[in-house]
């Protein structure tokens, strides 16, 4: 029983695959060289705003360690 | 008069319907089609492209698969790591735990931020980051909680997990009411549920499942709205495109591939295979024009959607674990991973080399999340805990 299911399926699932691959061959590309230079561009411009690259001064950093401080 | 009599020289199943019967012996395009008399005269009132049999499509497929790694190769003309080169190098960073979260009777699976960036929800309980309060506490039916999201207005929140359901639970800042009561079942999949998230608004989810399909349901009514399929094998991970760039998704699976998937048509416009083991995690880089994934084969990779190929691979002789989660800075320039071996390592995107590793954990690490303004790191293990980073 399961062999002749496949024999039918296994046509569906090709001509799906095929369709697929098709769709994915029109794909036009660019060249990883601009992708890169692009991708360089967008961590320059916003490296300035990373907090976790550039670091916070520990008095601005909300999760520092809080000192226990005690009322005299 | 009689037709259906004819002299056959085999007897099996045939190629079309898989019917054990006589079967026809001819050739199309020097080509043997052993189809059974009943679809030989399909074939020919149907007008079918003539010769179309398994066999041929999946010579079709085989020249459109090479002629698609041609191409890609053409687009290949640097590699990311030597066009990074005249870029600084990352300074030392001054990277460490600042809060420990400890509440959890058991491993914490997943966690998100909040968009203002102050609660993160993990595994049911909702915490306030900078006063370690508990703000809310969730009792699901399900044992174990494998996704879970913050919707974009921060007043509800959605889980699942082998449930097979995704429910999405109203917040209400009353201590004393009873949240499970409000609790309203959205997906419905027919295995574990994955990772959810809310697209833009807080009235649409979108879900992935290990039944091998994402879906993307309306929260009011529960309804599927459009159900994506492509996956050969569970589908571990999903992750929304930054929203300048559009409606589209990208999904990792166990089939070591990661798709890109257009919601709106439910089509898979681009497919990646390169890993060697199941893909973990899946994550857009801030711009929206790449994504990286996390995999068992202890490798994570960077993929550029408008080059269409990998660009770069994050991997150290040294590092053996497959990694589990990642999450890249707010810039794109780190990206954060966390691996079996309980630790995060700290990987410079552009250079692919190591810039720091982050011990800390006492079991794997099954979720890291930068906050949304960047500011701190949340990392969530089985070691019953999560941990800040900053």
């Amino acid at each position: 029983m399961s062999s002749k299911m496949q024999s039918s399926s296994s046509m569906a699932q090709a001509r799906l695959m095929v369709q697929q691959l098709r769709m994915e061959a029109r794909f036009e590309g660019i060249k990883v060289s601009k992708a890169s230079s692009d991708l360089m561009r967008y961590c320059g411009e916003h490296a300035k705003n990373e907090p976790l690259l550039m670091g916070i001064p520990t008095s601005e950093n909300p999760f520092k360690d809080k000192k226990p401080c005690t009322v005299l | 008069m009689c037709d259906q009599t004819f002299v056959a020289a085999t007897f099996g199943p045939c190629e079309c319907c898989g019917k054990a019967s006589p079967l026809m012996n001819i050739y199309i395009k020097t080509e043997a089609i052993n189809y059974c008399s009943f679809c030989v005269e399909v074939m020919a009132c149907a007008g079918l492209t003539a010769g179309e049999s398994v066999a041929s499509l999946k010579k079709e497929s085989e020249t459109l698969k090479k002629k698609l790694e041609e191409e890609r190769g053409k687009l290949s003309d640097i590699e990311l790591n030597q066009v990074a080169e005249k870029v600084e190098v990352l300074g030392a960073l001054a990277i460490k735990t600042r809060r420990v979260l400890k509440g959890h009777g058991n491993k914490v699976l997943c966690m998100d931020w909040c968009k203002d960036k102050r609660r993160i929800d993990g595994k049911v309980i909702v915490w306030d980051a900078f006063t370690l309060n508990k703000e809310h506490g969730l009792n699901l039916p399900c044992t174990w909680v494998m996704a879970c999201a913050y919707a974009p207005s921060g007043c509800a929140v959605a889980c699942g997990g082998l449930d097979n359901k995704c429910s999405v639970f109203p917040l209400s800042l009353d201590k004393n009411e009873n949240l499970n009561a409000k609790k309203k079942s959205v997906a419905m999949h027919t295995n574990y549920v994955s990772g959810c998230t809310f697209t833009s608004s807080d009235m649409q989810l979108l879900t992935s499942s290990g039944d091998g399909t994402c879906a993307l349901w309306d929260v009011e009514s529960g309804q599927l709205l459009q159900s994506f399929h492509g996956h050969t094998a569970d589908v571990l991970s999903l992750d929304l495109a930054p929203s300048e760039t559009g409606n589209t998704f990208v999904s990792g699976g166990s089939d070591r591939k990661s798709n890109i998937w257009d919601m709106r048509s439910g089509q898979n416009v681009q497919s990646f295979e390169s890993h060697e083991s199941d893909i973990n995690c899946v994550k857009y880089y801030p711009s929206g024009d790449a994504f990286a994934s996390a995999s068992d084969d202890a490798t994570c990779r960077f993929f550029d959607l408008r080059a269409d190929r990998e660009v770069a691979v994050y991997q150290k002789d040294s590092v053996i674990f497959g990694a589990s989660t990642l999450d890249f800075s707010l810039s794109g320039r780190l990206l954060f991973a966390g691996y079996n071996d309980y630790t995060i390592n700290v990987w410079d995107v552009l250079k692919g080399t190591r810039a720091s590793i982050l011990f800390g954990h006492e079991n794997r690490v099954s979720r890291v999340r930068v906050s949304p303004d960047g500011t701190a790191l949340c990392s969530a293990s089985w070691d019953n805990t999560l941990r800040i980073w900053s």
